[in-house]
């Protein structure tokens, strides 16, 4: 089997000159140091040198590079900022590594439109940079926007704090040039939003760059609110803040936000930004209310007299962006804060209905108490989506494997509360195992027919989402003999 | 069909379904008529009626209501049609989650009676009578695009049946879920043609409290245009911008609409009529408001989609079509959303060569010119003119996808014009 590797990475490193003479020789890296430096994203736990990783400049270029390695049946995986958090750009060993950052142009802006064209490695928060100007900002803001490309926005169809009311990625993409698995620039939707035909745009986004490159994106801009105000309210435990959630979604507000932090997560922010929320609190809610100035006046009475019904120890608010930007500090930095409790950490990712949050987060934390690992919960209240931070020392493997184990016990209590095991960060390498857990062998298979209309040589990031692959191009029906890969044990039929 | 081979089917689908009957006139879809109509009871039914169809070699129609199955394209064949007629509950509201499961036959209308009981509704602007599974495998879509989107913005689960009986689910019943791939997006607005939608799960909206329609009107297109725009784009946040106008060259009729709570929206209905000057505030919609799409009549409807930037060439170029070929269509829907619609009754002379026409003129806009229903004879004379369609991008792609879900192209046949 190493053999076997051997080959098919130097197969891949054989390509290195045909991609020079598409990229330019700076632009393909072969030097084993320079290539190990891409060997994850933004989940460190899974590692894989690439054999050859090469930054194309134009959207022919990647259709070139994607069209070499189609030809010479070799796989390859694509990365923005590797700033993922489920390993969809983990490279394939013997593939190649296809990197969009040098594609960073915001192409078009067209503000009477609300609509801009930019290249896949563009920032997120570049987008709203650059049509600030115009009143105007781009509405899917993962925590990660200051660096997370658009291209991997895409991938992920990536939400952010504000999407309860804002919407995903899905919702505010237009229209996709992509390079199809074979090589080929093509687009999918037309710009406007309106879809002719099958909606590829709508089942493109999401799919985790499994069923082709990115190499422009129409997005979707949205007017900035007139008035934006931030409450914080402090209370004693995480069920009276989940009382003023279900009174306020009760009430037919949906804020722009609703965020939750434990007293851990508190701690940890504390520590690394002091972002100074009141002492002492069990949980803190952020709610964040946007909109013309008339209706959020009235819904900000009526939030912070839900949450002094509650049981508020304190309520703050702030209108300012300065003020604002202190308060969510704490929420923003929760993620990177809760390293300094612990030397390591495993981010959840589960989604359950709003109202099972109560019972989920006891059962949580019930499920740590008898593991005897801590976890930080940070969650986006409004819409189920839990972020829980398991802290271990990965000194100690026996404190490794019962994070693991439950980190595991968390996604099957999301699936057994009938929510999901990713919200936002994807399933890539990190959640493929629990895919079976959610879904049915059929609903697998199904989703996979769309990738062997896509990719049906199978190059295009595989290994992501599906734990194993379908082998495409088969006759429909019953089975007869097994087939010879199966029969080498390399894959299996549902 | 022998009608050995009728006899047989009707057994094996009888035993798949029992609410069978043979087809008749009333069934016809153009002037197919089906062999057999069935109404299953739910998804277990619904895959063995397919899996029998599959085994018959028989080509399949799903129906609703049937109010929309005369548009686009008759299919090459029909053998079945799969009425979703019985399967038309409720089966889920979660007020507390803003989550709702419904099977594809119930009404829309239904539906929202039933919403709105929690203060809650479905955002889409369609007919009372559509059917969930009509609405979402149309793609039907009225006022409130702009703030809403389209059925598939809403859509968070979905159970499908295959042309082999196959039975898969996407989503769920969360709105933030991103395991797997979104067959929802691909089955929305397909027409019936890659499968049956058993159950649809929907993120639900509040019910506002209040509403308020700001509606002016221009004489001056440039004028009108920037309205539209302006409104569009306002801070205030309209839930549809709305255009109307009734004849080539006549005034735009623009209206509003502003949803809230009661003194929010009065506010914000002041400054929006000050935003379009010389306007009117009012309760109920102008009567004039295009409302749900509701075109069942037996002529011509086009959509024509683009950015709202280009409105004024749009407008532009329908006035230069309509000269070109001698006819005189009012147009109607959400400007402000991008999207417009024609109609010509039937017998009107000139259709398709307008429609060549407007492809042409507005060839380098993003967007296209599709023809959502029309007569037999304007169909044929279309082919000419770039078809129903109009160009759809990754064609290849579309006919790839439709032959893995159905290699036997049994579902709808021929029923996407020009594309599968």
């Amino acid at each position: 089997m190493a053999d076997t590797a051997d080959k098919a990475a130097a197969k891949a490193a054989a390509l290195a000159g045909r991609m020079t003479d598409i990229c330019g020789a700076p632009n393909v890296l072969t030097d084993p140091l320079e290539l190990r430096t891409y060997e994850c994203d933004g989940l460190t736990s899974h590692r894989a040198t690439p054999a050859l990783v090469v930054l194309p400049g134009t959207a022919e270029q990647v259709a070139g590079v994607v069209r070499a390695c189609a030809e010479a049946d070799v796989p390859f995986v694509a990365r923005g900022s590797g700033t993922g958090l489920s390993g969809g750009a983990v490279p394939h060993s013997e593939g190649v590594l296809i990197v969009l950052s040098r594609m960073r142009d915001v192409l078009e802006v067209d503000p009477v439109a609300r609509r801009a064209v930019v290249e896949p490695g563009v920032t997120n928060l570049s987008v709203t940079d650059a049509v600030r100007p115009y009143g105007l900002f781009y509405a899917p803001d993962p925590s990660s926007q200051v660096v997370c490309s658009v291209g991997g926005n895409v991938a992920e169809n990536s939400g952010g704090a504000h999407c309860l009311k804002h919407g995903f990625t899905v919702h505010h993409v237009m229209g996709l040039e992509v390079v199809t698995p074979a090589g080929e620039l093509t687009w999918l939707g037309d710009g406007t939003g309106v879809v002719s035909g099958y909606d590829l745009l709508g089942g493109f986004i999401g799919s985790e760059g499994t069923l082709g490159i990115v190499t422009k994106i129409v997005v979707k801009l949205t007017p900035a609110p007139e008035a934006v105000h931030l409450v914080l309210a402090a209370y004693s435990s995480l069920e009276q803040g989940g009382r003023a959630v279900t009174d306020i979604i009760g009430a037919g507000i949906v804020p722009a936000a609703i965020e939750m932090m434990d007293a851990l997560s508190i701690e940890a922010a504390e520590a690394a930004v002091h972002c100074n929320y009141p002492e002492g609190a069990g949980a803190v809610l952020l709610v964040e209310l946007d909109g013309p100035v008339a209706e959020v006046e009235a819904e900000l009475a009526t939030v912070r007299a839900i949450c002094d019904a509650a049981g508020a120890r304190e309520i703050r608010a702030a209108d300012d962006p300065v003020q604002r930007a202190g308060i969510w500090a704490g929420r923003k930095s929760a993620f990177a804060a809760v390293g300094r409790l612990s030397p390591a950490y495993i981010v959840q990712d589960g989604v359950v209905p709003r109202t099972a949050l109560g019972d989920v987060l006891a059962r949580i934390s019930r499920l740590s108490e008898e593991a005897g690992i801590r976890v930080a919960n940070v969650f986006h209240a409004g819409d189920g989506n839990l972020h829980p931070l398991v802290l271990y020392n990965d000194t100690v493997p026996a404190e490794t494997e019962a994070a693991e184990v439950l980190s595991g016990a968390i996604l099957d209590t999301c699936i057994e509360y009938g929510g999901s095991i990713t919200g936002e960060h994807g399933v890539g390498v990190d959640k493929s195992r629990y895919m079976p857990k959610m879904f049915s062998a059929a609903d697998l298979e199904t989703m996979q027919l769309v990738r062997c209309a896509f990719d049906p040589a199978g190059l295009c990031n595989p290994g992501k989402i599906f734990p194993t692959p379908r082998l495409c191009g088969e006759v429909p029906g019953p089975r007869r003999a097994p087939h010879p890969i199966v029969a080498a044990g390399q894959a299996e039929i549902f | 069909m022998l009608s050995q081979d009728h006899a047989v089917t009707l057994k094996a689908l009888a035993a798949a379904c029992p609410e069978l009957r043979e087809g008749a006139d009333i069934d016809a879809i153009g002037d197919v008529v089906p062999g057999f109509v069935a109404w299953p009871s739910g998804t277990d039914q619904a895959a063995g009626l397919l899996r029998a169809a599959a085994e018959h070699d028989l080509a399949v129609v799903f129906r609703g209501t049937g109010s929309r199955l005369g548009w686009g394209v008759p299919p090459d064949r029909c053998d079945l049609v799969v009425d979703t007629g019985r399967m038309d509950a409720v089966l889920e509201h979660a007020a507390g989650d803003l989550v709702a499961r419904v099977q594809p036959g119930a009404q829309m209308g239904g539906v929202a009676d039933l919403l709105a009981l929690a203060g809650q509704e479905i955002a889409l602007d369609v007919p009372a009578t559509a059917t969930v599974g009509g609405v979402v495998a149309s793609g039907l879509t009225g006022p409130r695009r702009l703030r809403y989107g389209s059925p598939r913005d809403l859509l968070i689960g979905i159970t499908v049946v295959l042309a082999d009986g196959t039975v898969a689910h996407s989503g769920g019943k969360v709105v933030k879920n991103v395991a797997g791939y979104d067959l929802g997006k691909l089955f929305a607005g397909s027409a019936g043609t890659l499968g049956l939608i058993t159950e649809a799960t929907f993120r639900l909206h509040p019910l506002p409290a209040a509403r308020r329609f700001v509606t002016a009107e221009f004489v001056a297109p440039t004028v009108g245009c920037d309205a539209v725009a302006a409104a569009a784009n306002s801070p205030l946040v309209a839930s549809a911008v709305e255009l109307r106008r009734a004849a080539p060259g006549g005034p735009l009729q623009v209206a509003v609409l502003l949803e809230g709570s009661p003194d929010g929206v009065a506010a914000r209905a002041g400054r929006m009529a000050d935003l379009l000057g010389a306007a009117e505030v009012a309760p109920e919609a102008p009567s004039w408001w295009p409302g749900p799409l509701d075109f069942t009549a037996a002529g011509t409807l086009i959509r024509v989609s683009f950015w709202v930037s280009a409105l004024g060439r749009v407008l532009d170029a329908i006035d230069g079509a309509a000269a070109g070929s001698g006819t005189a269509p009012g147009v109607y829907g959400s400007a402000g959303a991008g999207v417009l619609y024609l109609e010509f009754p039937p017998g009107v002379a000139g259709v398709s060569s307008f429609t060549g026409a407007l492809r042409a003129a507005l060839d380098h806009e993003r967007g296209g010119v599709v023809v959502l229903a029309a007569p037999a004879a304007v169909r044929a004379e279309l082919a000419g003119h770039g078809g129903m369609a109009g160009r759809v991008p990754s064609l290849g792609l579309m006919r790839a996808v439709k032959d893995q879900f159905d290699p036997g192209h049994r579902m709808a046949p021929g029923r996407f014009p020009e594309v599968i």
